[in-house]
């Protein structure tokens, strides 16, 4: 059904996205919390860059990516120099590239549903003997899996559609980085192709509503287990 | 319970705390065991010092200690954690984790050494049908029992309790009232509690402390300061009252009446109070419905006269026009509101036998 030129796009493209979902996830949701719960000097510089990829022309954190992490760049030649990576041209080089895309995406949905947890749960919390890290695992997190459900959703969603900081930073190499969208875009480049193109767009789609579907059922599992009331009266 | 916790003295608070234009400067010492109440008006600091008992805000000045342990010493920066204190809160609402059972409430700050008296806790509250229920689905005051008990199984050397009842209606506020009462009975726990409701305070505390403006007018007994008459304002003004002990003594069916001695020559009778003789409790009565007499009258509707001396008689700084006496009841004291005008018809003086005539009383069960 699907040719094999497809389905190394389709793979890829889930490998990608589910490789910076991961990676942005923890620090996703640290910042999320200093910008909910800290105050601190320099916390409007750090929302601000937080945001910036959503502002930005993805070209351009694609080309900043490629001065801060390519093999010369100041952080990319330090890592080749150590650890022997280079991230430029390499698949995990486009999981950075839609990671930092999606990073703000993340970031919002978290800080959201953190605003929104009672701190007189946790005050609470703390008078029960549980430490700071006790009361974040326990009390903070799980009140904001629904919001951590809809920021990852979404953060996997701009990931697997990231198309111009990837192209930029990581190329478009069948097999390594030809992502669905940069499939279809060089389909589109290519004269007869139109058929493949609408084949590949259709791909797309289902995944997309996949995803979305996915993400509503899950949230709204999180917030039906986290608010069991009325009509629950025994 | 072990028997080792506060090797020695209470709660020994001296703090100052400055909020915006309220400033908390208060110096108190409360007892080891009992209920201490604080009490006052909102605004008076209640909340304010209980925060910084908790851990949760720190004083700008001062220290805490609890027994042998400082918990807050601002000269040479001491401050145990919240979470290092073991001092349990209750807070005005109950703050039950809306994403665990019951059961997991519960059991969130319970040591292992805690876990033999889950149980016992449980049935003493009332609540072992609950356990298996989300909180969204309990009632105000079921919610605020499971509040309760999971404060108590974390140990604590301390129970604060801030306005716990202020959310429930009535009957629940007694019910509840009771629980707390028997808890501090059976569980030997000092309990710090506030409240802004005098009847609620004669009901539950041993000890009380009057706050107001940040400052500690009162501090002792309830009995005694609740005999200080210059504190009548704070103490609910026109309703302000004192209480006296009385054990049940027998019920008269027929009359519908229950017999209760004050002491061994005083005998109340009052409407059927459904105790078993022998029960102790503590009597509230209103200073506005005590009056006196100066020869034992007869012919009268009032059931209930008992012999009493005049210790004191003071004018009320409110009101010109009244007074208010302090009875001596055996070992006892009561208050009496009188009318200047009939202080001087009467010639009443102190150290005058007179008879205490006593029309309404309020229950509150007690030492059971």
């Amino acid at each position: 059904m699907l040719s094999a030129a497809e389905w190394d796009a389709i793979q890829l493209s889930l490998r990608i996205a589910l490789s910076a979902v991961g990676w942005i996830l923890l620090p996703g949701i640290a910042v999320a919390w200093l910008l909910a719960r800290r105050e601190f000097r320099g916390k409007a510089l750090l929302d601000g860059i937080v945001h910036l990829p959503l502002v930005l022309p993805p070209v351009v954190i694609g080309y900043l990516l490629l001065v801060s992490l390519g093999r010369r760049g100041v952080v990319g030649q330090w890592l080749y120099e150590l650890a022997g990576v280079s991230l430029p041209f390499t698949w995990q080089g486009a999981a950075v590239a839609s990671g930092v895309m999606a990073f703000p995406l993340l970031v919002r949905a978290v800080r959201l549903s953190l605003e929104a947890v009672d701190p007189k749960l946790e005050a609470a919390a703390y008078t029960l003997g549980a430490s700071r890290w006790r009361i974040f695992l326990t009390v903070t997190l799980p009140l904001c899996v629904p919001g951590l459900i809809t920021g990852t959703m979404l953060a996997f969603a701009r990931a697997l559609s990231e198309f111009g900081a990837t192209i930029t930073f990581a190329s478009n190499i069948p097999g390594e980085t030809r992502t669905l969208p940069l499939a279809l875009y060089s389909l589109i480049q290519t004269p007869g192709q139109e058929a493949a193109a609408a084949r590949l767009c259709v791909i797309s789609v289902v995944i997309a509503m996949i995803s979305l579907v996915a993400s509503e059922w899950l949230a709204r599992n999180a917030r039906r287990r986290t608010s069991e009331r009325d009509g629950q009266e025994a | 319970m072990t028997g080792q916790r506060l090797p020695s003295g209470g709660l020994r608070v001296s703090v100052q705390k400055r909020q915006g234009r309220f400033a908390l400067d208060a110096d108190l010492d409360l007892p080891a065991s009992g209920v201490s109440a604080l009490f006052g008006a909102s605004g008076s600091g209640k909340t304010t010092l209980l925060r910084l008992v908790a851990g949760l805000d720190r004083p700008d000045a001062g220290r805490i200690a609890l027994g042998e342990r400082t918990l807050v010493n601002v000269d040479d920066k001491t401050f145990v954690p919240p979470n290092r204190r073991r001092i349990g809160v209750v807070f005005q609402e109950p703050r039950l984790f809306p994403h665990y059972r019951v059961r997991k409430n519960l059991a969130y700050g319970m040591p292992a050494s805690a876990r033999p008296r889950f149980d016992a806790v449980v049935a003493l509250l009332g609540i072992g049908h609950l356990l298996d229920r989300m909180p969204g689905t309990l009632s105000g005051g079921e919610a605020q029992r499971v509040a309760i008990g999971r404060a108590l199984l974390t140990e604590p050397d301390l129970l604060l309790m801030d306005e716990p009842l202020s959310g429930l209606d009535g009957a629940r506020k007694r019910e509840l009232l009771q629980f707390i009462r028997r808890l501090v009975n059976e569980i030997n726990i000092p309990v710090v509690y506030i409240s802004h409701d005098p009847a609620e305070i004669t009901a539950i505390a041993d000890h009380l402390t009057v706050l107001e403006n940040g400052r500690v007018l009162a501090s002792d007994t309830l009995e005694s300061v609740l005999l200080r008459v210059d504190l009548t304002e704070q103490l609910g003004g026109f309703d302000a009252a004192s209480t006296l002990d009385a054990t049940v003594v027998g019920h008269d069916d027929h009359y519908g009446l229950t017999e209760l001695a004050v002491d061994d020559e005083r005998i109340l009778s009052v409407p059927l109070y459904d105790a078993p003789v022998g029960t102790r409790l503590r009597l509230r009565i209103p200073a506005r419905d005590v009056a006196l007499a100066v020869n034992a009258p007869e012919g009268t509707s009032y059931r209930n006269r008992l012999a009493a001396c005049i210790e004191a008689l003071t004018p009320l700084p409110q009101d010109p026009a009244a007074m208010e006496a302090i009875l001596q009841l055996g070992e006892q004291r009561l208050r009496a509101r009188l009318t200047r005008k009939s202080r001087d018809e009467m010639a009443l003086a102190e150290g005058q036998h007179v008879t205490a005539l006593i029309r309404s009383v309020a229950f509150d069960t007690r030492w059971r």
